[in-house]
């Protein structure tokens, strides 16, 4: 399959700070790709400059098959793109706003008329569509920027952190559009998100940017099987470092990590596994204050990776 | 939420983008401009409140002082151009475009296939027809108060052409800082240009009233130009000196201001 989105060592310094650091990219034509990172880890840089709003410090890019600084125009034709922030006018209607980013992209007036019309029916924004964006709810503002990425049919579609700030109903509802616009219409999407839980559900492959570099890629089960299947996390009175040298001589353990008070162990077997961990602790003479048994999450993997947590809210969490 | 996979692959089949082309594209972007207008009556309206209101106080207060000073002096027709460019100078889309850059709506402008350039000369284009429809009630006003053009209709049409190109040329000061700042402040205090450029001039008395510096700067300023071009279609008749000095004078001006919004604008594109 051809690629919809290749970039090579691209690097986008900030004056002295190197936002993007020579990133990677191959992601195939008809993907959902999750670009999965922090705050500040520079996916919104990535994105910037994969649309041809930002100029690489160096590196090169391809967007539907056209460079991203020799061909700005012929990438723009063929993407559609919403931003972290819904890039609207609030001194518009949204009909009006749909039909001027129709018009500028060729569509006559009466195309781009009966557009609005199909994108009125597939964000479900009803009579709302003729009053000003200045009195949308947030979940309205960006289901209209959503529908004006769309306008022109485009092959390759950005959404950068599109269910930041939504309530659980919005961001269901966002996911089923990426799906089905990813299935009914082979659309490629290239997905940033904070979220584990909108990474896990919805992309094809998952990268992950820290600092600007891309430390891992994969399908989220590749990537969650490359530490172990299960995980047992156990809570300690004491610092969990002191005990880490016994929980990997127990059988079934793949690796030992110790965050403060916690001890997170990576195991193939979570059952099997467990009574031995829970025993072995015992012999170091430890108050275990709680023991959870888990599959692994691309958290996980991320704290493998960075030796960071990534921020989680309440309704993303990725199960126990 | 959802509709028929079949229906929308049909939908979606029929769009095909392409490139509008550039008279387009700064078609539909004035379009935007001048449907925003209305709804932004508030930098519509203080300017001719201000123009108006100068125009009156200046007339009623002044008239006899000049005219008995001067002989044959007309003050109401010499205080009309002034009214003008006090109406219109200044009065752009830029405060808008900033509000644009602030809230994003000109990063999705950016991603569009839309010429960067038309971007800009859609708000002119907006701005032009604003500052059209600013001189005709001042005008009106200017007939009421007794004021008659030497050169007839073809003089009111010229009077309000180089009004508009005044305040066109202008503008692009108030989009530069737009551009290159992003921060509605200061734009707004652009609006401090104004003065210098309007007031060290022959705005309120005939050049050769002026003495000392005030002379000095009023010889190099070029709204002293554009005012005696203006005020020549009002009691001499066609000038065409008087007009062509006022015409480069706007020129110059607007060289100036639109080499430093284009060059801005530039910025912000590479700067993304």
């Amino acid at each position: 399959m051809c690629s919809a989105i290749r970039s090579t060592a691209l690097v986008r310094q900030y004056g002295e700070v190197t936002a993007v650091d020579g990133v990677d990219l191959d992601v195939a034509s008809g993907e959902i790709y999750g670009f999965l990172g922090p705050n500040g880890a520079g996916k919104s840089t990535m994105v910037r400059m994969l649309c041809t709003l930002l100029g690489p410090t160096s590196g090169s890019a391809t967007v539907a098959g056209f460079d991203v600084v020799e061909d700005p125009a012929s990438v723009r034709l063929r993407i559609g793109v919403a931003l972290q922030e819904a890039a609207l006018d609030p001194r518009q209607t949204g009909s009006e706003l749909l039909r001027l980013q129709g018009l500028l992209y060729g569509l006559t007036r009466s195309d781009a008329n009966r557009r609005v019309g199909e994108l009125a029916e597939l964000i479900d924004i009803g009579d709302a569509l003729d009053r000003r964006i200045s009195t949308y709810s947030g979940g309205m503002r960006r289901r209209l920027d959503l529908a004006a990425a769309l306008v022109h049919n485009p092959q390759i579609l950005f959404l950068d952190e599109p269910t930041t700030g939504l309530d659980p109903v919005s961001r269901a509802a966002v996911w089923e559009e990426v799906r089905r616009l990813n299935v009914d219409l082979g659309m490629t999407i290239f997905l940033t998100t904070q979220y584990l839980e909108e990474a896990d559900v919805l992309a094809d492959r998952v990268g992950i940017i820290d600092a600007g570099h891309l430390v891992a890629e994969g399908t989220p089960a590749d990537l969650k099987k490359s530490i172990g299947t299960d995980v047992i996390v156990a809570r300690l009175d004491r610092d969990a470092s002191t005990v880490c040298s016994a929980i990997e001589q127990v059988p079934g353990v793949l690796s030992v990590e110790a965050r403060g008070t916690e001890l997170i162990v990576a195991t193939s077997d979570g059952s099997a596994t467990v009574s031995p961990v829970a025993v072995a602790l015992s012999a170091c003479d430890v108050t275990v204050r709680d023991l959870t048994l888990r599959t692994t999450s691309l958290d996980d993997v991320f704290l493998e990776l960075t030796g960071n947590r990534l921020e989680q809210d309440d309704s993303q969490g990725v199960g126990s | 939420m959802t509709i028929a996979t079949a229906t929308l692959r049909n939908q979606v089949a029929a769009v095909e983008p392409r490139a509008a082309g550039f008279f387009a594209d700064t078609a539909t972007i004035a379009g935007r401009a001048l449907r925003a207008i209305p709804r932004d009556v508030e930098t519509v309206i203080p300017p001719i409140f201000i123009a108006l209101f100068f125009f009156l106080v200046n007339i009623g207060t002044l008239s006899d002082l000049t005219e008995g000073q001067i002989e044959g002096f007309d003050f109401t027709a010499f205080q009309l151009p002034t009214a003008i460019l006090l109406g219109v100078t200044g009065v752009s889309r830029a405060p808008a475009l900033v509000l644009d850059v602030q809230n994003g709506y000109f990063d999705r402008l950016l991603l569009t296939p839309v010429r960067r350039l038309a971007i800009l000369l859609g708000h002119m284009v907006a701005d032009v027809t604003v500052a059209c429809a600013l001189i005709i009630p001042i005008v009106i006003v200017g007939f009421i108060v007794g004021v008659r053009f030497e050169t007839g209709p073809l003089g009111i049409l010229a009077f309000i052409l180089l009004g508009a190109m005044w305040s066109l040329a202008f503008s692009g000061f108030g989009y530069a800082i737009a551009l290159k700042t992003g921060n509605p402040g200061a734009v707004n205090s652009s609006f401090l240009l104004f003065f210098p450029f309007l007031f060290l001039t022959s705005s309120y008395v005939p050049r050769e009233q002026l003495s000392g510096w005030l002379d000095t700067v009023a010889t190099w300023n070029p709204v002293t130009y554009l005012l005696e071009g203006l005020r020549s279609l009002l009691v001499d008749g066609w000038e065409w000196g008087d007009l062509v000095k006022a015409v480069i004078a706007i020129s110059i001006v607007g060289a100036v201001s639109m080499s430093m919004c284009f060059a801005a604008l530039r910025g912000r594109i590479r700067r993304g």
